[in-house]
Order: structure tokens, then sequence, then C-alpha cells
């Protein structure tokens, strides 16, 4: 029991012990001019020019989730987000990581405006008229065979997921390539292929159910890139309804 | 006593392992070992048995699988020597298995220092055997000198300092008395060499350094100091040739990888392929591949000795589908080269020259807003091994198709810190796709190729079962090298980053492929 006790003691010292990674990132305006640069360049295409957002993360705002503090922040630029559409920078040496993140902090200094609309109507669009819940989930409710929802507004800015709904098109996101699969028998199959290589082929149906063909039994594939199975919502909703369901979307942060 | 110890006796006796240098020149008079990191001394990859065979390899199945303990890349070719395999596996540790049971027989491992920096993972690719000792280059390049039959540590020298960048992950090569063997760190601003070491004491018997130092011929391609960082580091194993006693070695990218504005000039010897003197590190040639490379197109992998005619004439040639997009075949006596073509997509150079020195298109240069040149920065194909087959006449390489965007950016020189100078984007405006391809030796030409659905990164084999052998994804598959239809597939679960080897205990032909954390051993049922 002694032991126990001074071993648990040790590990509290230990832990203690642990020093604090203390990052300081450049500050000189030469620093920002070329992190702003490297931003231009390596993380506008999905964070926005000014990291407004859009495929990625709105980056603007004094808090990011996944980059409490600077030192974590420097490992999410260099290393990427595993499991996510963010890669890490192996184009960008130790010192333009910094740069960058020091760029990126800056963004979080300038006020942005909130994302307007009502997200209570909008939740209710969500759930009535939009009858979004089909295909997508959000917290364990609601379809499999589009993307996940219960964090989309820590994920996406207000304005892509505005243009996702008038044109799901747009930007159809990884992982969801809708593919048509006839197999050597005639049977016809239509899903999402979930994985892919030069033997066979995974499709998931829009119930979510998955199966699995060897291509030697697979007549033809018609890789649909770039199309949706999502319908637009254009003219479907009026202008204040697609302003509230946006604004309901944006306010889902937590995957949990 | 006596009856006690026979009655603990295994029942398959080990012979007493002993693989003095002439076993390994004459390699091909038992085909049924692996005994250096090729097989032979010429590269080529080949398995001379024929037990599996076109005709049964859809009849090939596991027979063990040895799984590591810790999860990094898993890049090994194993030896086999008399009934014993012996691997590396990650973070720096040998293994000894009984390679008819997968039972190990011993292991080693080194302890890795916190503060040691791989641009790539904690992977290594081999060992070498020379009598009873094995030899492993560790991730803190180090080159150890072990006793095979119980993995107790002989010697333990270090080749260079790991702080600056340095680290080992080729198998080192056994020639003569002493052990050749390369180093890595090519993205840490180090300076490259291939040494060699008395294979008894540890000695370093010579060092050739890759880049010229001041005052010798080539250093002059290398802007002001560029030259002391500047890389061209060896970190594949190179091949030899007893009948000339001729030592063939490939060099990786010069550094900074990606902008090449610091060190304008050729940069001798990166990229190229060197021709020494193996007793005494003198150079005899080189032929460099890409002329101030500015795309980390490393022409490291082990080239293959091979012999053809050209216009009528026999010629001994050293061939090899380099990173860069081209094949070439090198007089492997002169080092001038003898045809080259494509054998990917390449839209940086328009062709290559007489001399076999490419002709580099304008505007095909990484830059700050990046550049899409193909092929990317894995290349055309890379360190895994390619293969050749004497029945065939044919080279096999798993050949990569697929665009990058090529960044410029800062290129401060800090002591073993990362030295890039830029780097690349993944290119998905245009699906990226894997092909094994056969090749003439002596052109290039594509004579048949097999499509893979995604880039693969792994090597070959041939056999004289007219197999190749090959990997995709978390498959490995044989094709008919003839004609390149796929016969037999295995799922391995995990993704594939090795080199085939093949070996023959008990009088049955084993298949060897490391997939994912595990190394699968095939055979017939």
């Amino acid at each position: 029991m002694k032991l126990a006790l001074l071993c648990v003691v040790c590990a509290a010292t230990s832990l203690a012990a642990v020093p604090e990674v203390k990052v300081k990132l450049p500050n000189s305006r030469a620093d920002l001019a070329r992190g702003e640069k490297l931003f231009e360049v390596h993380c506008a295409l999905c964070h926005g020019p000014k990291g407004e957002g859009g495929r990625g993360p709105m980056l603007a705002q004094a808090k990011l989730s996944r980059a409490p503090d600077d030192a974590m922040l420097l490992k999410v630029i260099g290393e990427g987000i595993r499991g996510t559409e963010m890669p890490g920078a192996g184009a960008m040496s130790d010192h333009e990581v910094r740069q960058t993140a020091a760029y990126v902090r800056s963004l979080g200094k300038v006020t942005l405006k909130p994302v307007p609309g009502n997200p209570t109507h909008g939740a209710e669009i969500y759930r009535d008229k939009g009858k979004c819940a089909i295909c997508h989930s959000i917290h364990g409710e609601g379809g499999v065979s589009a993307p996940d929802l219960a964090d989309i507004g820590a994920r996406r800015s207000a304005g892509y997921l505005r243009e996702s709904l008038v044109d799901p098109q747009a930007s159809v996101p990884e992982g969801y390539l809708l593919v048509k699969l006839v197999t050597k028998s005639g049977q016809t199959m239509n899903g999402i292929r979930v994985n892919e290589d030069s033997f066979s082929i995974q499709i998931r149906d829009d119930t979510g159910r998955s199966y699995s063909f060897w291509k030697t039994d697979v007549a033809e594939v018609d890789k649909q890139r770039g199309k949706s199975p999502m319908p637009s919502y254009k003219g479907q909703l009026s202008e204040d309804e697609l302003t509230d369901l946006v604004a309901y979307l944006a306010s889902l942060k937590e995957a949990k | 006593m006596r009856t006690l110890i026979w009655l603990f006796a295994p029942v398959v006796l080990f012979a007493q392992v002993n693989v003095p240098y002439e076993r390994i020149r004459d390699a091909n008079k038992e085909p049924g070992n692996w005994l250096t990191y090729s097989r032979d001394y010429s590269g080529q990859r080949y398995s001379p048995l024929d037990q599996i065979n076109t005709g049964n390899v859809g009849k090939l199945r596991v027979a063990w699988v040895h799984q590591v303990n810790e999860l990094d890349g898993f890049e090994t070719s194993p030896i086999v020597v008399d009934g014993t395999m012996f691997i590396t596996e990650p973070p720096n540790i040998v293994a000894a298995l009984d390679a008819g049971t997968g039972r190990t027989l011993w292991r080693y491992r080194k302890d890795i220092p916190s503060d040691l920096r791989l641009c790539c993972g904690k992977v290594n690719r081999g060992v070498a055997i020379l009598g009873n000792t094995l030899y492993y280059g560790s991730t803190d390049a180090h080159l150890i000198a072990l006793d095979a039959r119980t993995g107790t540590v002989r010697w333990d020298v270090p080749m260079a300092d790991y702080k600056m960048g340095y680290s080992s992950t080729g198998a080192p090569l056994a020639v003569k008395d002493k052990i050749i063997i390369g180093m890595a760190g090519g993205e840490y601003g180090v300076r490259g060499f291939i040494d060699a070491y008395d294979a008894k004491t540890g000695k370093r018997a010579w060092r050739f350094n890759t880049i010229p130092g001041k005052g010798e011929p080539g250093n002059e391609t290398w802007d002001a100091e560029s030259w002391k960082t500047g890389s061209a580091t060896t970190w594949v194993t190179g091949v030899y040739e007893p009948e000339t006693n001729t030592l063939y070695w490939g060099t990786g990218n010069p550094g900074p990888d990606w902008n090449g504005d610091v060190r304008t000039g050729d940069n001798l010897y990166s990229d190229s392929l060197i021709a020494l003197d193996p007793d005494t590190g003198l150079r005899k040639w080189h032929f460099q591949y890409t002329p101030h490379d500015q795309n980390d197109w490393d022409s490291t992998q082990t080239p293959i000795l091979a012999n053809g005619t050209v216009q009528g004439q026999p010629r001994k040639m050293v061939v090899l589908a380099n990173r860069n997009g081209f094949y070439y075949s090198i007089d492997r006596t002169t080092g001038k080269f003898i045809a080259g073509r494509p054998y990917v997509k390449q839209t940086w150079a328009s062709g290559l020259d007489e001399s076999g020195r490419p002709m580099r298109l304008p505007n095909a240069s990484p830059s700050v807003e990046g550049t899409l040149l193909w092929p990317s920065l894995g290349g055309g194909s890379n360190w895994y091994s390619s293969t050749y087959s004497p029945k065939t006449d044919l080279y096999y390489v798993n050949a990569k198709e697929m665009g990058a965007i090529y960044h410029k950016g800062d290129a401060d020189y800090r002591a073993g810190a990362l030295f890039n100078g830029g780097g690349e984007r993944d290119y998905k405006g245009e699906e990226p796709y894997g092909a094994v391809r056969a090749l003439d030796v002596v052109t290039g030409q594509l004579r048949w190729e097999y499509k893979l659905f995604s880039p693969s990164h792994a090597g070959l084999m041939a056999t004289a079962g007219g197999l190749v052998f090959g990997s995709n994804d978390s498959s490995f598959f044989a094709l008919d090298a003839q004609k390149g239809d796929l016969l037999w597939r295995f799922e391995g679960g995990g993704n594939i980053d090795a080199n085939p080897i093949s070996f023959m205990r008990d009088n049955k032909q084993y298949v060897v492929i490391a997939s994912g954390h595990a190394l699968f051993v095939f055979t017939l049922d």
C-alpha cells in the first residue's frame, strides 16, 4: 500500500515536472507578410483568402478548437489532422510553418460579423421542410448516405454551406464519389464508393447497406465525379428559410 | 546430460551460419537462399526457383505470419541463410526467425535517441551477412555487427552524427572483406557519402564523399559553400560486379530539395550512378541522371546489371527506371549512355540528348505559386525494387502515373533541421494510377503493362517460375512474366512498402512480403 501511495506521489510529481511547451511565434511585419503569402498559396484554397472559411473551417476567430495554443497550431499546420481533409505542410520549412501560424493568429484579431438568421427556425426547416435527416445524421439521428453534420459549423463556413444548399455539385466532399455499377450478370447498383483497389470495389447504398464486388464480376463502373445525390434547395426554400437553415448548420460545432 | 540435450534438440538441425564472400559471389549455385539485399550482386532481384510457377501459383497460401510489435513503416527485405531468416523491424530491431515455422530465434534492439529526426519514418530495408556476422545500419547512423547465431553485438561504430540529420535506412552490402553502406538524411542538409568498413574490426576502410570537396573535380558544380549541405545521400543498397571489381551505387537529391537557387550548377554527384573500386573507394566513372534537380528525384534505387545487344553488338549494361520518369541503359564499363526514354508521363524535359542528359523545358521548376509537373515527388518509380528476368529478357518496374504541384520555399540552413526549400502538393485534376510495366531492357520500350488502381510503393521480384510478384495498396499479387496477366492475389490488410523475396526450405519454395505490420510467408498447399 505504501508502495502504491509512493507511486501515486511519484506520478503526480512527474506530471507536475513536465515542462509546459512555450512557443513564441514570429511577429515582425516581414514575418507576417511572408506568412500571408504562404497562407494564400497553401491554405486559402480551403480556408478562404482571409481565413473566413470555406471547405475548411473559419480561421478568423480568436479561439481555434483544434489549436487552442500556438504549439498545437504549429503541429496542426505542420502535420495536418489525421482523419480529416487537413493535410500537413510538407512543403514548408519549420520557420515557414511558424510564419504561417503567426499570420493565422493575426486573422483571429479581426472581428467578423455573426452568421445571420434564426437557428431555431433553421432546425425546424432541417427536420421538416428540408427533410435533410433522410440522408444526413446529427448525433446519431438521421441517415448515413450523406456526410454527418454534427460539427459541420466548425468545418465549413456559412458561405460554403449556403452554396452547398443551392448548388450541391459545386463541391462534393471527399469520400462521397457517386458511382453506378453494373455487374456482368446485369445487376445495377447506385451508391457511394467507400473503397476501391485494383481488384475489388465497395459501395454503400442510400439505406446504409454496403456491397462488395470483385472487379472480374463487374461490367461497368460509372464514376460520377462532381455529381452529388443531394437535391438543390434553390427555389424549394425561400431566401429567409435558407438563411435560417444556414444559421442552424453554422451553429453545429460539436461532434461529441 | 548428453541425453537431455538430444531430447530437446530441434527436429531440423540448422547448419552452422557461415557465409563467406564466395557464397554471395556465387549465389546462383544456391538459389534456395537469399544471401544479400537483392539475392545476388547483380541487383536483378530474380529468383531462379520455379517450384511456384504460372501453373500452380493460384494455390499459394499463407504458411506463417510474423507480427512486429511497434507500428511504423515496415520496409524490410529479408535475407535467408540455410533455413534462418534475418529481418529488420521498426524502430531499430533486427530479428532472426526460423524460416520454416516463423518462430523467433533472437531479437536485437537498439534504443533510439529521443532527439532523432527522420524525414520518413523509422524504416529500415534489411541486413547484410558475411561469415557468421550480420551487419545493420541503425536509424541513428551507426553500423552494427551482430553475431548471426545469437544477436550479440560484436561492434558498433557511428558513421556520422545523427544530430546533424544523418541516419541509415538501407541494407549494407558485403563485398570481400568489407561492409559497404550508404546513409540517409537528404532533407537535412547533410553531405552524402558511401562508406566501407573492415568486416572484422569495424574500422573504416574508406569514405567516398558524394559531393566533392574544395579543390576536387566536380566541386565547381556547386555555388560557393552550398556543397557542404548539398545532400546527395545513398540510402538504398548498390550492386557489385566481381568480374571487374566494380561497385555501382546511386545517389540522392541535392539539398535543399526544391529550391535550386542557392546551389546553381549541376550539383555533382547528386542524382547519379557512381562506379567505384570497392577496395579503395576510388571513383571509376559517374553518370548524372538529373543535373541540378529541383524536384527531389533521388536516383538511389538499386540499379540492375544486365546484358543486351545494341546494334548487333553485345553490351554489358547497368539499367534503371529513374525517379525522374526516364528509363536509362548505360554501358557499365565506361559509364556512357546507351539508350533512354520516358516510361511514365513526364513534363519537365523535352527528352534526353545523345549523352543522356535531359533537355529541361522552360518553366519546369518549382515556384512560390506552385508549378504543375509530372512525375510527382515520388517519381515514376522510387526506392522499391525493379526486377529483371534473364528468362524473358524484360525489365519490370512498378510505375507511378501522378503529377504534383511543386512549390519553392525558404532555403535557410540550420544544422539538423529540415532543409527542403519548398515541397509539393498532390495534383488531383488527373486521376493518379500505377502500373507494373515490362520494358525492353536496352531501350525501355513498353512490352506490356498491368494497370493498378492507385500508385504503388512496393517492389517487384521476377522468378524462374515465369512470375513477377508485386504489390498495390495492401494486395500482394503474381503476374505472368510473359504477358502480364494476373494469376494470384492476396489481401494483406496493411499497406505494402517493401520488396518481395523467395527462398527454399525443406524442398518447399516460399515467397515473402511485409504488409502493414506483418511479414507474410507463402507456400503452395
